[in-house]
């Protein structure tokens, strides 16, 4: 096992590179958005289990703590999504030039931020409303 | 000297046809996702209030209840796959890494279920 080369060698990248900023990004975000998935599941379960079950995950999804996770989701979601349809375009073989790939990449980091303000707007629009 | 044909040792030893599976189901689930995802955060944030009647009412919904199954079901497959990915490059050692992915594939299939139960129990008015 140990003879065998061992992927990915973080050392031997240059971690400054745009290149694999924006594919470790991609790879963090996911990573966060998974995490997000046991809330998502526990609010619809919560939904199901009546008016009683649904207030006490209201106190969960209230506490000032899931502020910052709701942020977090904010910033992952907005990242990965864009992230993820430059994928989608390479996988058809367009836009894999390096001058292509560069302004790709800061095509979605700017579109990302965007919608970052954007959603995180709603949703604080959404929280004042819920409150 | 073996019985079997050259044939039949060429098709049990070639590929198994199943190399891009993976890859392909990622290609799938993340095309589904993009109108799925912006669905679900645009009519979540859209609700007129997050009081469980509102909320309940909405996803009894037959529109909702099935793209929100939809949803869930692509959001799990599509999360399995990439942790996956994740697991297969920075957990080394047989074992463990066996392991992981067991535990991966479980707590995404367990996640699947419980939000397809959810939605299925509020859709058809079982809910409490």
């Amino acid at each position: 096992m140990s003879t065998r080369p061992l992927s990915p060698h973080l050392t031997v990248y240059r971690m400054s590179r745009y290149t694999l900023a924006t594919s470790f990004f991609n790879r963090v975000t996911g990573v966060g958005l998974s995490a997000g998935l046991p809330l998502l599941v526990y609010w619809l379960v919560s939904v199901a289990g009546g008016a009683r079950a649904y207030g006490q995950a209201q106190r969960l999804f209230g506490l000032s703590l899931m502020r910052l996770v709701y942020a977090g989701l904010v910033v992952a979601f907005s990242y990965h999504l864009l992230a993820g349809l430059r994928h989608l375009v390479w996988d058809t073989g367009h836009a894999l030039e390096r001058s292509q790939s560069r302004r790709s990449a800061y095509l979605i980091v700017v579109l990302s931020i965007a919608l970052m303000l954007l959603l995180a707007y709603g949703t604080w629009r959404a929280v004042v409303r819920a409150s | 000297m073996s019985l079997r044909s050259p044939l039949g040792r060429v098709l049990g030893l070639g590929a198994a046809r199943q190399g891009v599976r993976r890859w392909w189901h990622q290609r799938l689930t993340a095309l589904a996702l993009v109108p799925l995802a912006i669905w679900f955060v645009v009519s979540l944030l859209a609700l007129p209030g997050l009081d469980h009647a509102t909320v309940a009412a909405w996803m009894s919904q037959t529109w909702t209840a099935l793209l929100l199954i939809l949803f869930v079901v692509t959001a799990a497959w599509h999360s399995q796959l990439g942790v996956r990915e994740v697991v297969e490059d920075y957990v080394h050692g047989a074992g463990s890494k066996a392991l992981t992915m067991v535990i991966v594939s479980f707590a995404h299939v367990l996640l699947a279920a419980a939000g397809v139960f959810a939605v299925l129990r509020v859709a058809f008015g079982a809910a409490p």
